[in-house]
């Protein structure tokens, strides 16, 4: 894990500041988590300059928005390990009605709707129940979404909305098993404790089809990697969707509802939809005809190091190494280019965490003298692979075109 | 007596909070720092927008945008997510957004509000 002195110069202040922020922090009794403000960064997008700050219970992160916070994982972290640090882990919030103080103690998670008996859990019921653990990677839709052109409202995100974690926790299928979902019923809908600020505003309550929340994967986690959830990510309990968007991924869950019909909140009609086709994209500027609500993740790969930029020594073997990860079907190969996609080579796969894992890979290069594009691109066990060429939709959904990192030997 | 037994019931409700707060999380969210450029119509736009979310999310969106896409934003914040915008104040916002964060071209017949 050789790594450039301008990265470990880099990681060193975030040390730094990562024990500011313990000091800051603070776990005296009624003593809130605060957070220190850090430095800036500048993402390479138009407008990209961001503030780093640290929020409660996190390291300095990207702040992509404050108010309701939405949080971007430096780049640097997904080289630091296949795993991502839940202080490092991407924030992101939809409505300001934001908890900042939960009693565990008096949290419920209410199952209601068409079930035979309606339940009221508590994180210790949950925690009685046999459980369940995985590692599955969490991306928001609008991952990567500043890169688009051309470009697109919405949160304007780098390639940091993801991360990887292992959750623990119980099957919904349990709990619903539990209460005895009706027949009748065709969705299951979540809702959390995070609220709109005007009531005019639709609430985030977000569903599944009753054949997906009960496939035994779906999880209500009450743990991540080890620890309890963050407060900014979901505390106590969430919602994990293996292999689909963050936007199902409820935090702070506190309703399920099985429901007859199909959910048609703004936030499933109108929001978070995908065109209908196979690319789930459409011509730059256009708008698709027909939309379905976005669903599993398309296949990605990263290079982690070396980063965009840098400089290696010529004619001399040098680490290339990343990640990949796709929507659950596990990924097959990885195929790494040197020289801008004219020759490829199979990487090497890490270890297999399990197939809603980041994977790692890697594999050895030599450069001559030069600019040279390392491209990456992953296939998974099902054929599906990525695009050389980034396709577009109006919201900003998905991007996984095949990513190049420039760099120069010397 | 009237002084004590307020000092007393004081620290009574600072130990039931005390108490109610063993096993829960409080955060405290960092204040907020981003602050809209000073054009015409500034202040329309901090008191409409700003119910609902910082200023981050409209001063991160890509530049040179053209007044049809702040005013297709604006008309979102209003239709879909419910903002109290009198239709009479769209073109105002949606005017200072263009001028502030967009190209900069305010559409010919629309240049009659925002002053």
């Amino acid at each position: 894990m050789n790594r450039s002195n301008a990265s470990r110069g880099a990681r060193s202040r975030r040390r730094f500041l990562q024990h500011a922020g313990a000091i800051g922090a603070g776990t005296l009794l009624g003593v809130p988590l605060r957070a220190v403000a850090a430095d800036d960064v500048t993402l390479p997008i138009a407008n990209g300059m961001r503030p780093v700050v640290a929020y409660p219970q996190k390291r300095p992160l990207i702040v992509v928005t404050s108010r309701p916070p939405q949080l971007e994982t430096p780049f640097d972290v997904f080289d630091d390990g296949v795993v991502t640090p839940n202080d490092a882990f991407f924030v992101r919030y939809h409505l300001a009605g934001v908890p900042t103080t939960i009693d565990v103690d008096s949290y419920r998670i209410t199952v209601k709707g068409k079930v035979a008996t309606p339940l009221s859990l508590s994180v210790d019921d949950l925690k009685r129940m046999d459980a369940i653990e995985y590692y599955a990677v969490n991306q928001c839709s609008g991952n990567s979404r500043g890169f688009f052109e051309p470009r697109v409202a919405g949160g304007q995100l780098a390639n940091g909305a993801m991360g990887n974690a292992k959750w623990r926790g119980v099957p919904l299928k349990a709990v619903l098993a539990r209460a005895g979902i009706d027949a009748s019923a065709r969705q299951v809908t979540f809702n959390g404790l995070d609220t709109p600020v005007l009531p005019t505003t639709p609430d985030f309550v977000k569903a599944l089809d009753v054949d997906h929340a009960m496939d035994g994967e779906v999880m209500i986690a009450y743990a991540m990697n080890g620890a309890d959830l963050p407060m900014l990510n979901g505390y106590p309990v969430r919602l994990v969707v293996p292999g689909w968007y963050g936007t199902y991924w409820m935090k702070h869950l506190t309703e399920i509802t099985a429901i007859e019909g199909t959910l048609s909140d703004f936030w499933m009609a109108t929001a978070y939809r995908i065109p209908d086709n196979a690319c789930a994209c459409v011509p730059p500027g256009a708008s698709p005809t027909k939309t379905v609500p976005i669903n599993r993740f398309d296949v990605r790969s990263f290079t982690t190091n070396p980063r965009d930029g840098a400089t290696v020594t010529a004619n001399a073997p040098f680490t290339v190494r990343g990640i990949a990860f796709d929507g659950g079907f596990g990924i097959r190969h990885v195929d790494v280019s040197t020289d801008g996609g004219s020759t490829w080579r199979e990487a090497t796969l890490g270890a297999d965490l399990g197939r809603f894992s980041f994977r790692e890979w890697k594999t050895t290069a030599s450069v001559p003298a030069g600019t040279h594009d390392i491209k990456v691109r992953a296939i998974n066990a099902i054929g599906n692979s990525q695009p050389s060429e980034p396709l577009w939709n109006p919201a900003g959904y998905m991007r996984n075109v095949v990513e190049t990192t420039r760099i120069r030997a010397a | 007596m009237r002084p004590n037994r307020n000092v007393a019931r004081a620290v009574s409700a600072f130990a039931t909070l005390v108490a109610a707060s063993a096993f829960a999380l409080t955060i405290d969210l960092p204040k907020e720092t981003t602050r809209l450029k000073d054009a015409p119509g500034v202040d329309l736009v901090q008191r409409t927008c700003s119910v609902c979310h910082s200023y981050d999310y409209i001063v991160i969106q890509p530049p040179g945008k053209p007044h049809a896409f702040w005013k297709a934003e604006v008309e979102k914040m209003k239709k879909v997510y419910g903002a109290s915008i009198p239709d009479e104040q769209i073109e105002p916002i949606a005017q200072y957004l263009t001028r502030a964060y967009g190209d900069g071209k305010v559409e010919p017949g629309a240049k009659s509000a925002a002053r």
